[in-house]
């Protein structure tokens, strides 16, 4: 099974950012690849391991950083990563991005037919969770996302994954090739062993231009965005917030509060 | 200006996120309806006439209606003369949104607060990365699609009621790939849905897994049981009950978090609410910086007491 994993370089939750002329400023570099992509390449391995044979390759699409994306996917257990970086590509919006991706992908699979995408089920920083989809429609492959397991059956040549929904859980099958996107339940992510961790500093990343992969600059990023980010503003800290500590009555102080707001 | 409504119907009664969507389209332009799947009752018809539909569009999608293409097709069947479509912001909707604006060119954003025309061009509001920014997003494509969070507007019903046109689109599913192979209908627990509950009570890993005081508050306040990733995977209760990027992004008027530290994943699925609460009893549990009323207590002490309270003051 030849698997490619989709993964995307993501800032820590936990840093600043802010918004400058309507594109994501992030301060500080802490950032690595994108927890939910995580068990995209969890289930990437799976499936190969499943199958004694084949790899897992990964691709992202950024800026000179987003690298480390496929660098921690390479500490994951994959083993060829590519990386598309053009600065016509920001500001690109899902379906740009998902265009670029789709390009770098029949690329790849005109080399050596792919089997598999698997990706993950968002971004944790992300303004949507539309990529899987769009990629899919670019592709013009079976659909099988939100995906909370995924069995591939190689002598069918089929994938048949589940999909909890909030009114009903879905079994659905595809033939192979097929876009799987992976939810957070679908499995426990690996740690990176020191091995692989030394083995992955020694695969080359091959990096693509936009012209490397036959795509117009004026087919991507801000000027071909179909949303366009007015302005930006942080939300203002909640006021007149009131902690209190138990001492007998603190039942009895939060349903005063509830009462009074009209929310009891 | 015709803005198309995606009713948002489970085990085949009408959803109250659709009512709010419709009241929002209803500030957009004239606003139709679209059904997918088996034709809506006709008291359905009747609740959205009294919220302003002037046309109830049903298609057809037969046996293949939950595959994502199939579902997009019928959206595209049935909104050829649309300018605008507002859809309840589920991960199920954005599946097909996605399809229907690479099919169509319509310019797409999804979980928005709410949406205006501003010179004739739709511009969004939302609030994004864990609820820490808004931002406002115009939608340059001459078609837009926008998905909108449940709780986000107050639904208000017309002063006239209307009598909604019921309408047949014709439609013939196009061939997919993807074969369903089985759908288990869930049963929800309860009456409500948590991603449309007025009111979220969610205990976390300080409840122990005892979920009784967390489902017996959720009652008294009408509300739904949410829960933290902790809980989850501790396996105390089901998956669909999880509160957070991941799980199901709430807004209620009131979020209600019990023995739940705060963690950066959980805030992002419930920081827009309307009023937070938190009951925990670590002091500096991040949970508390977000909460307009927090109780440094333990839930087993505050909960039963402000029960006790409320249904006095209720004279219960």
């Amino acid at each position: 099974m030849r698997v490619l994993v989709t993964v995307k370089f993501t800032p820590d939750l936990q840093s600043h950012r802010s918004f400058t002329d309507g594109a994501v400023t992030r301060i500080g570099d802490d950032g690595s690849m994108n927890e939910l992509d995580e068990n995209a390449v969890e289930a990437a391995m799976q499936v190969v391991e499943a199958h004694g044979e084949g790899e897992v390759i990964a691709l992202t699409v950024g800026g000179a950083d987003a690298v480390a994306a496929v660098r921690k996917a390479l500490q994951l257990g994959a083993t060829q990563a590519f990386h598309v970086s053009d600065d016509a590509i920001a500001g690109s919006d899902v379906f740009g991005t998902a265009a670029v991706l789709a390009a770098a992908i029949r690329t790849i699979d005109s080399q050596q037919p792919l089997d598999l995408v698997v990706t993950g089920m968002a971004a944790l920083d992300g303004l949507t969770s539309m990529l899987p989809t769009a990629l899919v429609a670019h592709l013009d492959w079976p659909q099988l996302t939100l995906a909370s397991a995924l069995e591939v059956d190689g002598a069918t040549r089929t994938a048949t994954i589940r999909r909890d929904l909030p009114d009903a859980h879905e079994t659905v099958s595809a033939p192979l090739p097929a876009v799987v996107s992976v939810t957070d339940e679908a499995n426990k992510p690996r740690y990176p062993n020191f091995k692989l961790i030394m083995a992955a500093r020694s695969i080359p990343v091959t990096t693509w231009s936009l012209a490397d992969l036959g795509i117009e600059a004026s087919a991507v990023g801000a000027s071909a965005a179909r949303t366009r980010v007015l302005d930006a503003s942080p939300r203002p800290p909640r006021e007149n917030r009131q902690v209190v500590t138990d001492t007998g009555n603190g039942g009895t102080a939060l349903a005063a509060f509830l009462i009074e707001r009209g929310l009891a | 200006m015709t803005v198309a409504v995606l009713a948002e119907h489970r085990h085949g009664t009408l959803g109250g996120p659709t009512l709010e969507a419709l009241t929002l389209a209803r500030t957009l332009g004239t606003p139709v309806v679209v059904w997918l799947g088996d034709a809506p009752h006709a008291d359905d018809v009747a609740r959205l006439g009294a919220y302003g539909a002037t046309e109830v569009r049903v298609v057809d999608t037969g046996a293949t209606g939950r595959i994502p293409a199939v579902a997009a097709a019928a959206l595209e069947a049935a909104t050829a003369d649309v300018d605008v479509v507002v859809v309840i912001s589920t991960f199920v909707n954005k599946e097909t949104v996605t399809r229907y604006a690479m099919a169509t060119g319509a310019g797409v954003v999804v979980d928005a607060s709410g949406a205006q025309r501003v010179d004739g061009a739709i511009v969004t509001e939302q609030t994004v990365f864990a609820a820490t920014w808004n931002i406002r997003t115009r939608i340059e494509a001459p078609r837009a699609v926008v998905g909108v969070r449940p709780n986000t507007t107050r639904a208000v019903p017309v002063d006239q009621p209307l009598t909604p046109t019921v309408v047949e689109v014709p439609f013939s599913a196009p061939a997919v790939r993807e074969t369903l192979v089985a759908v288990e209908a869930v049963v929800p627990d309860q009456g409500i849905a948590l991603d449309e509950a007025p009111v979220v009570v969610s205990g976390g890993r300080g409840t122990g897994g005892d979920y009784t005081l967390i489902r017996e508050f959720a009652d008294l306040l009408g509300g739904a049981v949410g829960a933290s990733r902790d809980a989850t995977d501790e396996g105390w209760i089901g998956h669909e009950h999880m509160v957070g990027q991941t799980g199901t992004t709430v807004t209620p008027a009131l979020y209600v978090a019990c023995g739940i530290s705060g963690a950066v994943h959980h805030r992002g699925g419930m920081q827009a609410s309307g009023t937070i609460v938190a009951v925990n009893m670590d002091p500096d549990a991040p949970i508390f910086e977000i909460a307009d009323f927090g109780v440094v207590g333990s839930l087993f002490d505050v909960l039963p007491q402000a029960m006790a309270a409320i249904r006095e003051h209720r004279g219960q």
